[in-house]
């Protein structure tokens, strides 16, 4: 069957019937723009949780390593230490939301970039805002995924005793916690090549869990630098929700997050508007 | 605005630092035609379609895409593209890419329709990252025809595809113009403009140097090609007038000539016995060769 019959055929039974009129192909009901950003967060989130080099560490890495503290290593001595047992659980907790945010942004979106998929989309009739609020959007399930397994980990083998508010707010702090990563992670891919980001990233990513203290509490000389790093603000809102003491007013520690999140957002959509 | 004209660029200029990429560029995609922009490396044929898309914006001049800036999403929720270097999610299957592409439009194909129109539902449940590369270029394809664009931009639609794949998608290719799309195609592969485009375009150093239809670009090579089996010498027809070269290959003399008839007539005179005539006229190859080497001279 050669080329021409074969178009014919199939094409008999489908057309693209261009002569629709023009109105039905611009107007798009707000049904349809809410399920086109539906689908892309969809996806974003289905293609990464079928990716084994991000699934598997940022779900599994976290928890795998609480238990490793919390349970195997330390687990005698934290029974008896309540205050750090939090101080673990949060600090793993909060490691859980700062990779997806930071790696699902700051190489994914450079690799995008350079691979052409974000030129693609910017060419096609893409909802505005829809890449950036499906990253977010992946970035929030997997912290509620991470948030999950801890707290399954934390109520069971952790022998933490939470509550259920308790668990509520570390969900909702996790959900809301991942933006500013998100945005820091954004900030990092709309500049830097798909080579260097992964670097970059890991830098930061590194640089921020040990200087933060929230793995390892910090030498008195190095406590007040903690403060510039958003890992520091989430982790001390976590602890304010599990009911230990904290460090500053939970509102500047929100403040800060959502100034870090705002900001680096538009500097990084103004990048994009202008470089692609 | 002419209601024909889908897309155009008028009086286009774009640099980037001290490159001038576009230097007053007019064109236009007519409804229904399939337009070739043709061009070797670095002409501004990426530079023209990047503006036609809304990726960017020109430094003077206009771009509008169905009377419209392209920046406007009502705009583009009239065309379909088809990038050549860009690499879709190699997590998400066929179908996925597809259902995801379609909810960009108002009124997409379902895609099993896609699949089927495109010839990929044995690609269906397949990641796109276990694809080959000619493979990867119809899924590409068929999401490029998913929301039924009324333009399709294609750049380099056919590389990577075996010979059954690309004769399939020239055929869909004809099907589409027939059936009232237009399409705008780049393509390296000359014979492919030659055997598809109703109009050309051929772009260098940012400036369009020759449009009209295949027949009018061919037209600006005024040389032709003579062969024949004659006795005569290489030597005797290259002093005639109006011959520009002469070889031979065996017993065949190949003549290049700027007027043929003239050539021919005397060739005719000269050698009764002379046989196998045949005139060449001038591929689309030849004349885009021919044009682009004169600017770039």
């Amino acid at each position: 069957m050669n080329g021409t019959r074969v178009a014919e055929t199939m094409m008999n039974a489908t057309s693209l019937e261009t002569g629709r009129a023009p109105g039905c192909r611009t107007v798009m009901p707000a049904r349809r723009v809410f399920g086109a950003f539906f689908k892309e967060a969809r996806y974003e989130s289905v293609r990464m949780l079928r990716s084994p080099a991000f699934g598997i560490p940022f779900l599994s890495l976290p928890v795998a390593l609480y238990l490793l503290f919390a349970v195997l290593l330390f687990g005698e001595a934290l029974r008896s230490d309540p205050k750090g047992a939090l101080f673990v659980f949060a600090g793993f907790d909060v490691l859980g939301v700062m990779g997806p945010g930071m790696f699902g942004f700051g190489v994914v979106v450079a690799m995008e970039r350079e691979q052409g998929l974000l030129t693609l989309k910017r060419a096609l009739p893409m909802p505005p805002a829809a890449y950036l609020l499906a990253k977010m959007a992946m970035a929030t399930v997997f912290g509620v995924i991470v948030t999950a397994t801890m707290i399954v980990a934390a109520l069971t083998l952790g022998h933490l005793p939470l509550t259920a508010g308790q668990c509520f707010s570390v969900a909702a702090i996790n959900i809301l916690g991942a933006l500013p990563f998100c945005a820091i992670g954004l900030f990092i891919g709309t500049r830097i090549s798909a080579k260097a980001a992964p670097a970059i990233t890991n830098v930061m990513y590194m640089a921020m869990i040990y200087l933060s203290g929230i793995m390892i509490p910090l030498p008195k000389t190095m406590q007040a630098t903690a403060i510039i790093w958003p890992a520091y603000h989430l982790d001390h809102l976590m602890f304010r929700a599990l009911g230990a003491s904290s460090q500053g007013a939970a509102t500047v520690h929100i403040l800060v997050l959502a100034s870090v999140t705002l900001v680096l957002t538009a500097l990084s959509i103004r990048q994009l508007a202008r470089v692609g | 605005m002419n209601t024909d004209c889908l897309a155009e660029l008028s009086g286009v200029s774009k640099r980037f630092g001290k490159i001038v990429a576009l230097d007053g560029v007019d064109l236009d995609v007519r409804r229904g035609e399939l337009f070739a922009l043709l061009g070797p490396n670095g002409a501004g044929k990426t530079t023209a379609i990047s503006l036609l898309l809304g990726l960017r914006q020109p430094d003077a001049g206009s771009a509008l895409l169905f009377g419209q800036s392209p920046q406007r999403v009502e705009a583009r929720r009239q065309i379909g593209v088809m990038m050549q270097e860009v690499t879709l999610a190699a997590e998400l299957r066929i179908r996925e890419l597809i259902d995801l592409v379609a909810s960009y439009y108002p009124d997409p194909l379902s895609p099993d329709e896609v699949l089927e129109m495109t010839d990929t539902t044995p690609l269906r449940d397949r990641p796109y990252g276990k694809l080959s590369a000619g493979q990867k270029r119809q899924a590409q394809f068929a999401l490029a025809v998913c929301g039924r664009p009324r333009l399709l931009f294609l750049d380099e639609p056919t590389v990577g595809l075996d010979v059954q794949a690309r004769e399939l998608m020239w055929a869909t290719l004809r099907q589409l113009v027939e059936e009232g799309s237009s399409i705008v195609l780049t393509t390296h592969y000359l014979e492919e403009a030659e055997a598809l485009a109703d109009r050309v375009a051929v772009l260098a150093r940012g400036r369009m140097i020759a449009s009209g239809t295949v027949s009018e670009i061919r037209g600006h090579v005024v040389r032709k090609r003579i062969a024949c089996v004659t006795a005569l010498t290489t030597e005797e027809v290259a002093t005639w007038p109006d011959v520009q070269s002469v070889s031979r290959d065996g017993q065949r003399l190949n003549i290049t000539v700027s007027n043929a008839e003239t050539v021919v007539r005397r060739l005719l005179a000269a050698d009764e016995d002379l046989e196998e005539l045949e005139v060449l006229r001038a591929g689309l190859a030849e004349a885009f060769t021919e044009l682009t080497q004169e600017v770039v001279a």
